[in-house]
């Protein structure tokens, strides 16, 4: 295979050193799943948000390490607990040559709630505005129903379509009542068409053919630097194998989430690989309620609820080895819901790997002889999830806690979990808004439907010590004070061990040697982010 | 003859409405779409409008009954992910697959038939064995490590033929096609290829065993006698008489062809109904599913109904028989 891949690798580098004259100005990339509509505000999904960058933009844009950058808006400040004020930035045009102003915002936030037939609404990140007014055509005034300290990353999911191309009225107001002047607002389908799809981002829409590929091309008006290729292909290629066929074989430039054991194949054969931690945690979640489903040898007690258990099968786990012989090297432990140093954080050490003392912690909680129990995991979600699940199942099983692994693909997983099935299950979280409120709001806080509370929160620890203080936190406006409430509430759960994080998935992305990507924590795959190589190469 | 066909276009239909009610009972059984759709940072007021929106808070039988009332009209329901019509959907990718298993089809009777005549003709020489011994590595090897192996060779090793996706297409009769520009044959192959690797080995069997059955026939014998040249005996009397059972089997294995392109279509990236349906069935798509197994399973009972109605036409006997039963 070695002297192969290295004949493959040098004509590979020839035959693209051929063809780059030609190509230079158009870039191929294969995705690994595809956008469900061209409507920016009708599926809230890492997939469609990816390709939306590329054509609308919002008031402000996440950084590769999801830290807030200026886009349309250029400046945004709290007046008080519940206004805000926008600074627009001037000199911006659409894609069809009409300026942008205020009230395009007001008309993209006022569309949210009217996009019929949503799978996941934008209107999460929306309803907490109750009113939004313009100051002149560059300053916006948007008022909430109670302090939001996240209003500035919830600006960074809405798309802001053009209120002309949608065809609004000259006049949109959005006050206390709701909107008016939105005139027929068109929907999904009508995105398709590059004459509704029209935006203030780097590319501009050219043909969509679902399945296939999706084809940008530059938008030379574009306020911001300039992005590199003239035209942008982008096809999903869904299975990971054929994926980087496509890559091997040059109809693609840069492919993401490659599959980690082709990786070292891949650099071999003269491709570019980087790699950036995740923003997303694997973590055990342990049933912490009185009755727990498939517990084994416990005349129907719950061990789990001790948290001197729960510390046993954290120390239980080996996390340097799972990271080293299932990831390839291809993740971090984790000590944390998040890795450091993002927003939230307080640098925790990793829990070490000590299976004497769980044994030990096990014996004083009364559990000997330990008892057995059934790890749920989805097996096609995670990186090498069903593996990782079942080294932690081995790992446990030596403390005497005998551990049944019982994967399923992710659909069945995430119904049976949601359903309480499992009395123990292995699941990973992404921090989309990359802060610690959101795996703390999703995972550890005491569920309750009502309030959307611990949603994801199927181990149903709960501590209303947590609660109050993360309660206080998403209503703390001043970021210094936010971060160290966030900090304690998170050390509340980790102390308690109610859930065992694991390690920080590391994504990666493969491409041909002349071309560079800077790796994002957020997994996005960005084409105006692609750079050639050195800035001589490549035209 | 009217007996016979409203007989089999009644059990064709019999057939449909049980197909529909299994399929719905099945794929309603698995998950819950909401958990897969709907964003884990969404709260129970979103969660609870989309299941509303969705009809999952309605009981079974109601689901059933609206879902086999529309379907009565000709409306399969709306997709959970793409919020249009399943259907629409589904029509949508229809002619890339038509397009593969037609051309499949071609190459599998295109090289499946000389190849198995060769074999039945000549069963004792080297090449006769190499192309039954290559046959059983076309039934046997499982179709997606085909793909990749073709992949490997001509996409990545000798750079040929693109690795996968659909290419260049252009519009005929409304449809677009990829086998009219170099660029969209030159993509076409290799799945098409794949496809038909199966199918091909399948016409080989038959055509051999078929050849060798009908060489030994006392038609041939005698044209044998009258001095007919080999040439002459083959392409006529020999290949007359294996096509009728290759063609009868083939009419059949489109119908799969078509529905099962699944495998082929995810390896090679082809913008297909089954790549959508692998889609669907990772997101929960109900709609989706249900529309494209109702879809299948129409084509195949209409592909049989054709092929029966055929075989009425050419073999009396065949529905004579079912009359008097």
């Amino acid at each position: 295979m070695n002297s192969y891949s290295t004949s493959l690798a040098a004509g590979l580098i020839a035959a693209s050193a051929l063809a780059g004259g030609a190509s230079a100005q158009q870039l191929t990339i294969g995705l690994a799943s595809e956008a469900t509509s061209m409507d920016p505000q009708f599926h809230n999904l890492a997939t469609n948000s990816q390709v939306r960058q590329n054509i609308f933009e919002s008031l402000i844009a996440q950084d590769a390490l999801q830290g807030l950058q200026p886009a349309l808006a250029t400046e945004w400040e709290a007046v008080d607990d519940t206004t805000w004020r926008y600074t627009l930035r001037e000199g911006v045009t659409f894609h069809d040559g009409t300026p942008f102003t205020a009230r395009d915002v007001i008309y993209s936030y006022c569309r949210v709630p009217l996009v019929e037939n949503s799978p996941s609404s934008f209107s999460i990140y929306t309803q907490s505005v109750t009113a939004m007014r313009a100051e002149g055509d560059h300053t916006l005034i948007v008022e909430t129903n109670g302090p939001n300290p996240l209003m500035p990353v919830e600006s960074s999911t809405i798309a802001i379509l053009s209120a002309d191309a949608a065809g609004a009225e000259e006049e949109v107001v959005f006050n206390g009542e709701g909107c008016e002047g939105m005139g027929t607002v068109p929907q999904a389908t009508a995105f398709n068409d590059p004459a509704v799809s029209v935006g203030t981002g780097p590319y501009k829409l050219v043909e969509f053919t679902r399945g296939a590929q999706l084809v940008l091309s530059r938008n030379d008006d574009y306020w911001g630097e300039a992005p590199h290729w003239e035209r942008v292909v982008l096809r999903p290629i869904t299975s990971a194998g054929p994926r980087v066929a496509a890559l091997l074989s040059g109809d693609v430039d840069l492919i993401e989430s490659p599959p980690i054991q082709d990786l070292p194949r891949l650099e071999q054969a003269g491709f570019n690989v980087v790699d950036t931690l995740s923003n997303r945690v694997i973590y055990l979640a342990p049933f912490q309620e009185d009755e727990a489903p498939s517990l084994t040898g416990t005349d129907g007690a719950n061990p789990m609820t001790d948290p001197r258990v729960r510390q046993a099968m954290s120390l239980a786990i080996n996390r340097e080895a799972i990271v080293e012989r299932i990831m390839n090297g291809y993740a971090e432990p984790a000590g944390e819901l998040l890795p450091p140093p993002m927003f939230g954080t307080s640098g925790r050490a990793v829990d070490p790997y000590d299976p004497a003392r769980a044994q030990e912690l096990l014996a004083e909680a009364g559990w000997p002889d330990g008892f057995g129990v059934v790890l749920g995991t989805p097996n096609d979600r995670y990186i090498n999830d069903e593996q990782v699940a079942q080294a932690v199942a081995q790992m446990l099983t030596r403390i005497g806690i005998r551990t049944q692994v019982d994967a399923t693909t992710a659909s069945q997983f995430f119904s049976r979990r949601n359903n309480l099935e499992f009395p123990l299950y292995l699941a990973g979280w992404g921090a989309s808004s990359g802060e610690m409120s959101s795996p703390l709001k999703s995972l550890v806080a005491t569920y309750d439907r009502e309030a959307g509370m611990g949603v994801t929160n199927a181990a149903r620890y709960s501590s209303e010590e947590l609660d109050t203080i993360l309660r206080e936190a998403m209503v703390t406006i001043d970021d210094e004070e936010r971060s160290r409430l966030l900090q304690e509430a998170e050390t509340i759960a980790l102390d308690d061990f109610g859930i065992l994080p694991l390690h920080y998935e590391r994504s990666a992305w493969a491409m041909k040697p002349e071309i560079a990507y800077e790796p994002r924590v957020d997994q996005y795959t960005l084409a105006f982010a692609v750079r050639p190589a050195d800035a001589s190469a490549g035209d | 003859m009217i007996v016979y066909l409203v007989r089999r276009i009644g059990q064709s239909l019999l057939a449909i409405a049980a197909m529909a009610t299994l399929v719905f009972l099945g794929v309603y059984a698995i998950g819950n779409p909401v958990d897969v759709l709907v964003s884990p940072d969404a709260n129970q007021a979103e969660i609870e409008a989309t299941i509303a929106r969705l009809g999952l808070d309605q009981p079974l039988w109601r689901q059933f009954l609206t879902f086999a009332g529309n379907a009565l009209r000709g409306d399969l329901g709306t997709s959970f992910v793409y919020g249009r019509p399943a259907l629409d959907i589904i029509m949508e990718r229809l002619p890339a697959t038509m397009e593969l298993a037609f051309v499949a089809l071609v190459i599998s009777v295109a090289l499946g038939v000389p190849l198995g005549v060769y074999a039945g003709l000549k069963p004792d020489t080297i090449g006769g064995r190499s192309v039954m011994a290559g046959s059983i590595l076309g039934f046997s090897l499982p179709n997606f490590w085909q793909g990749m192996i073709l992949i490997l060779i001509f996409a990545v090793f000798l750079g040929w033929l693109p690795a996968g996706g659909r290419g260049q297409t252009v519009e005929l009769f409304g449809l677009r096609v990829s086998f009219l520009t170099t660029n969209g044959l030159t993509h076409l192959i290799l799945p098409a290829f794949n496809l038909a690797l199966f199918k091909m080995a399948l016409v080989i069997r038959l055509a051999r065993a078929n050849t060798r059955e009908v060489c030994l026939q006392d038609y041939i014998k005698f044209a044998r006698a009258k001095g007919l040249s080999p040439r002459r005996i083959v392409l006529v009397h020999v290949l007359k008489n294996i096509m009728i059972p290759v063609v009868t089997i083939l009419g059949l294995e489109l119908g799969s062809m078509i529905a099962f392109a699944v495998v082929t279509e995810t390896v090679f990236a082809w913008p297909g109904m089954g790549k959508l349906l692998i889609d669907s069935i990772n997101l929960l798509d109900r709609p989706v599913i249900v529309a494209y197994l109702m879809l299948t399973v129409v084509i195949i009972i209409t592909i049989n109904l054709v092929v029966d109605i055929l075989y009425s036409f050419l073999d009396p006997r065949v529905r004579l028989s079912e009359v008097k039963a």
